[in-house]
């Protein structure tokens, strides 16, 4: 096991300097100039922007913002030239974006495993149907419109909670369900899909035949195989999740990291652009391995040797 | 597996001698699908509201055609937006600028349901191919196209749905349209790609496909023949479920503000709209409701419909 996770690890930096190189050259390659201002700068001014940021150098500005992104020491944003795009956005961005990404993904998790254990357990019951339109309503409308929907209940009519902001608990509620609809949606519908699949299974009849409670049967017996295939989700799914969303930051007025994938692609910001696609692309990795450690954990058989 | 009813093995000998009709895997699968009422549900919907959509669409261009006002983009006299009323016929009410909702939300319809469409067919033609081409050929170029996918995944998606976007920032409204549709497309087909790919491996060490390989078929027949009829499933299920997501995904961009260029609509930039007008003091409610109803039921219909064959397709039903 410690071999296999040195393994994966060794991997790590040849994939994220894979990852780096090809949003690199997307980068350069997308019409539009950085920039590019509604007015125009002095000619020697925009040179010595240019200059500033290497941009004139491609090679040298590929090795030179990879290394400064590596030892975490940052370049300038082109959008805010005073403000160090890991010191001064990402650094402070990222934790909002964290703390609510962990309550959402949690939140996700109990009520989608809920749900599908629900369901599940009494397929084609009332039980059953209600769960999974439910789960379908999350799959099947825009966030912003879930988010607008929140808002207009909770804040408008029933004024129970802020319309937005971030610093206070009772901020995070909406936010965090808005953000928890879709994965909780997903998470419900492979949950039933593995639990029925292993309820038919010979050990589950051995279970029942042993006289064990239902409840022991469903939680221990079945749902820690029946859970597998969420195991497999929450690896790119959690990497999306704390990364922020773009939509419940600008609808809740939260400082999060979400809206700088956005805007940095949008204003063709380099220097920012490369910075929230390592943080992702070291996430998804992050997570992807630890979502293959766990399996292991979770299933004995299987082994990485 | 030898119950004999639970009938995927096609021309199997039951028990007592007794020989079933042979039926082909899509037969079987098609008649498990009739039987699901819910994506029949599902299937009757979706019918429903392309009709409508289209309908909607080639009623204004017939207006268009003899130079009546065309319902979508016009602006009706009196104050605006009006609720929904029926005299005059305007069940859907009107927006801030004096537009017909109803007209609005079946045109928008279409731009909706064709970036779905397109992003499905992409994923089809590309995905399918790439999946193909690595399980088969398998070793370095497998590894080669299976990575690609990989660091396609490894980036942000809307980086790269921005990226395809700003390739082609012409003021026309169509190469715009267009564009959506591609760049829409362009990030559908990887997971179409893994899906095939997972199969192709399956299938090729198949003992049919290796009796094929050792009679000297051709590659080309092997993949056309024999492994093909066993991927379709697998595809059209990859590809009914492909457009929910790229629906979705357009009334996410319609949001940035990178939809349809107006006063072309999409469902996605109507629902936007009308985020805008969403306020404590006044709600125009009708503006967010229709748009919002039409895609989720059309999205409901779809991931019905693509359970439903899912279910059908899939090797172990009962």
């Amino acid at each position: 096991m410690l071999h296999y996770i040195l393994k994966r690890l060794l991997y790590f930096i040849p994939t994220l300097l894979i990852i780096y190189t090809v949003a690199f050259l997307m980068m350069r390659a997308a019409p539009g100039s950085p920039f590019a201002q509604e007015k125009d700068l002095p000619p020697e001014v925009l040179q010595a922007r240019i200059e500033k940021y290497y941009a004139d150098r491609p090679v040298y500005q590929y090795f030179r913002y990879a290394w400064d992104l590596a030892t975490l020491r940052g370049m300038n944003s082109i959008r805010y030239p005073d403000r160090n795009v890991v010191r001064d956005i990402l650094v402070p961005a990222f934790p909002v974006s964290l703390s609510l990404g962990i309550c959402a993904l949690s939140l996700a998790l109990v009520v989608g495993t809920a749900a599908g254990v629900v369901s599940a357990a009494r397929p084609r019951s009332l039980a059953d149907y209600s769960a999974m339109a439910g789960a379908l309503v999350g799959v099947s409308q825009p966030s912003f419109v879930i988010a607008a929907l929140l808002l207009a209940v909770f804040s408008f009519w029933l004024r129970w909670l802020p319309v937005g902001g971030w610093g206070r608990p009772s901020q995070l509620i909406l936010p965090a369900l808005a953000l928890a609809a879709l994965p909780a949606a997903y998470i419900a519908r492979l949950v039933r899909a593995g639990m029925l699949e292993v309820l038919s299974a010979d050990y589950i009849r051995t279970a029942r035949a042993k006289g064990l409670r239902e409840r022991t049967v469903l939680l221990d017996h079945a749902l820690r195989n029946a859970w597998l295939p969420v195991l497999g989700y929450l690896g790119p799914a959690a990497a999306a999740v704390f990364t922020g969303s773009f939509v419940v930051e600008k609808i809740f007025a939260i400082p999060g990291v979400g809206q700088h994938f956005v805007d940095s692609a949008l204003h063709r910001d380099h220097p920012l652009i490369l910075a929230t696609v390592l943080l992702y692309a070291v996430l998804l990795v992050a997570f992807n391995l630890l979502v293959d450690v766990a399996y292991a954990w979770f299933d004995p058989r299987i082994r990485y040797d | 597996m030898t119950d004999p009813s639970r009938g995927n093995a096609g021309a199997a000998p039951g028990p007592a001698g007794l020989v079933r009709p042979a039926l082909s895997p899509t037969r079987l699968a098609l008649r498990r699908f009739r039987r699901n009422r819910l994506a029949l549900a599902g299937l009757v919907v979706l019918v429903a509201i392309v009709a409508a959509a289209i309908g909607g669409f080639v009623q204004d261009r017939l207006a268009a055609w003899r130079g009546e006002p065309e319902p979508y983009r016009t602006s009706l006299p009196g104050i605006h937006p009006q609720p929904p009323s029926l005299v005059p016929f305007r069940p859907f009410g009107t927006d801030p600028l004096g537009r017909d909702m109803l007209a609005r939300t079946l045109v928008g319809g279409c731009v909706s349901l064709g970036v779905g469409l397109a992003a499905a067919v992409v994923s089809v033609l590309v995905g399918t191919v790439w999946g193909l081409v690595a399980g088969y050929v398998g070793r370095g170029v497998d590894t080669v196209m299976m990575r690609v996918v990989d660091v396609l995944y490894g980036l942000p998606y809307i980086l790269l749905v921005i990226l395809l976007l700003v390739l082609f920032t012409q003021q026309y409204a169509w190469v715009r349209v267009t564009a959506l549709f591609l760049a829409i497309g362009g990030v559908s087909w990887l997971t179409m790609a893994r899906v095939v790919r997972g199969q192709v491996l399956a299938l090729r060490e198949a003992e049919f496909i290796q009796a094929a390989r050792a009679m000297g078929t051709r590659t080309g027949r092997i993949i056309f023949r024999e492994m093909m009829p066993n991927l379709a499933g697998t595809i059209l299920v990859c590809a009914t479920l492909t457009v929910p997501m790229a629906i979705l995904q357009e009334s996410f961009l319609s949001f940035l503000g990178l939809g349809v260029p107006p006063p072309l609509a999409s469902w996605g930039t109507l629902a936007s709209d009308a985020m805008g007008a969403l306020n404590p003091v006044q709600a125009y409610w009708w503006l967010m409701v229709f748009p919002c109803a039409f895609l989720g039921a059309t999205l409901l219909g779809l991931n019905f419909v693509g359970d439903g064959l899912r279910d059908a397709f899939d090797p172990r039903a009962r």
